[in-house]
């Protein structure tokens, strides 16, 4: 075999087993071991699915819950981010700030649902205070704790060269905090998808979540299956984006080298 | 473009209690290659920071071409024992940053004169130690520094690597007749480098010794009387004044 076809057949590797249980769970299902009532087979939730893909709810559910994580997403990261960066650049701030921030951090956001509900109903704040709560404390840490760890060093080698104020900021500080931000926005897209899948679930008229809860109560087993299989397919977008970033953004990074054209 | 002229008048250093330098009286006029060593924590390295105002002087004053002087100057460079250059910048854009209005021709020509123009569009992490380091001294060229101060920059190099990077700074400092001044444990670096070595010992000048040998220098007798008479000095045991 050359070496190419090598290659195109070990890409194949990590989908032998997601096929693999496919596969017995298809059969399983059709020779009636596994009730359709448990779990209702691949075929089936095919069926389902492009039985609500046809008058469109479906696309309409998915977009509106796309938007509401993503627009939590950047409230909640861009508080969290420019939390971290004030007390990370200023020690006054973070005598200040840091303790009430830990101590508001503990509390597990998702218990504040009831608040929530009471205060905003099932209108879209609900989801988007729920996401943005959730996002804003890893983006916090991991910019704060990154910027703090800049390699003390580079920043005297930049007084040297007198870089100051906002370039000693751009050049040094910042790419220095990277690698440690991008660990909070991998982290936090995680915590974004399991805040809007609870306030989806408990208070909504739109969206996955709420899909799954209303086809719940009409036993429709394929749509709850769909639900679920649609968020792990989210959760994996998030993932790819998370890795773009990464890559794009660290190239100088020695896990994230690529090869670079000769200019 | 002249060297800076240095004065050092009864300068102390203390660090919480501890006294790391007593009242040092300390010329170098411009253009001039001085050597310090010491063993560690003698306060040599304490002396470089002190003369690069990265640490202000407890006691003393401190003249840069006759005037007092507080920070840092913007005609001095410093070389670490490590080379800082910025991981996420090209070795280009690294280069870069030492220039006086940021210009890339001049990085350019920096980075020709240590003989790294063809490896501008890497990450410093690819290179090896020495050329890091060669990256970092054309860093520091690339502002025409008047005053170029070098804390263990050969400390952590192969010998042979070590030797190239002498004879480099060495052919640099010909050519750009900048004040230089280098922190070293290696006795046979500074006599090698320096028109004149001090050693620091316990916080004070212990020797001031003026090497007139010819350049390039070679390892000859004359040489290693030199190397001989710094390295009894340092090791001599102390002489009890109390």
């Amino acid at each position: 075999m050359s070496q190419k076809t090598l290659r195109s057949l070990g890409s194949l590797i990590p989908w032998i087993i997601p096929v693999l249980v496919v596969t017995a769970w298809q059969l399983l299902g059709s020779l009636g071991i596994l009730s359709s009532q448990i779990l209702p087979t691949p075929a089936k939730v095919i069926e389902g699915t492009l039985r609500i893909a046809a008058d469109g709810s479906l696309y309409e559910y998915i977009w509106i819950s796309t938007k509401r994580a993503f627009i939590g997403f950047f409230i909640g990261g861009s508080i969290g981010f420019l939390l971290g960066l004030l007390n990370g650049l200023f020690p006054i701030a973070s005598r200040f700030l840091d303790t009430s921030v830990q101590m508001i951090r503990t509390i597990p956001h998702l218990a504040l649902v009831p608040l929530v509900i009471l205060w905003f109903g099932v209108e879209e704040e609900a989801k988007l205070f729920l996401v943005a709560l959730g996002v804003a404390f890893p983006i916090y840490l991991n910019t704060y704790h990154g910027i703090r760890n800049v390699d003390k060093g580079l920043i005297e080698m930049g007084r040297v060269y007198r870089l100051k104020g906002f370039s000693l900021f751009r050049q040094i500080l910042l790419p220095g905090a990277l690698p440690s931000i991008l660990v909070g926005v991998r982290y936090a897209l995680g915590v974004m998808w399991m805040s809007l899948i609870v306030a989806e679930t408990i208070a909504s008229d739109t969206g996955i979540g709420y899909m799954a809860t209303s086809a719940r109560e009409f036993m429709q087993m394929d749509i709850v299956v769909l639900s679920i299989l649609l968020y792990a397919l989210l959760g994996k977008l998030s993932d790819v984006i998370a890795s773009i970033l990464e890559r794009s953004w660290l190239q100088w990074h020695p896990n994230f080298y690529r090869k670079k054209k000769k200019a | 473009m002249p060297g800076m002229h240095i004065q050092l008048k009864e300068a102390s250093k203390t660090f919480d209690q501890l006294r790391v330098l007593q009242r040092i009286n300390l010329e170098v006029k411009p253009g001039e290659f001085v050597a310090i060593v010491g063993k560690s924590g003698c306060g040599k390295s304490t002396l470089l920071r002190l003369i690069a105002g990265l640490e202000p002087l407890t006691e003393g004053t401190l003249l840069i071409d006759g005037k007092e002087a507080k920070g840092l100057h913007e005609d001095t460079r410093v070389m670490f024992q490590d080379s800082r250059l910025l991981p996420w910048k090209t070795v280009l854009d690294n280069v870069t940053i030492g220039v006086v209005g940021h210009d890339k021709q001049a990085a350019r020509t920096a980075l020709k004169l240590v003989g790294l123009e063809d490896k501008r569009h890497e990450w410093p992490s690819v290179l090896s130690g020495g050329q890091q380091q060669r990256v970092a001294l054309a860093r520091a060229l690339a502002g025409k520094p008047k005053l170029l101060l070098f804390d263990e920059p050969l400390g952590a190099l192969d010998a042979l690597t070590r030797l190239e990077m002498q004879n480099l700074i060495e052919s640099l400092w010909e050519e750009e007749k900048f004040t230089a001044i280098l922190v070293t444990h290696d006795v046979s670096e500074a006599v090698r480098l320096a028109d004149r070595v001090i050693v620091i010992k316990n916080g004070i000048i212990d020797l001031d010794v003026e090497i007139p040998l010819a350049r390039p220098r070679q390892v000859d007798q004359a040489f290693i009387h030199y190397q001989n008479t710094i390295l009894d000095r340092l090791m001599k045991k102390e002489i009890r004044r109390r």
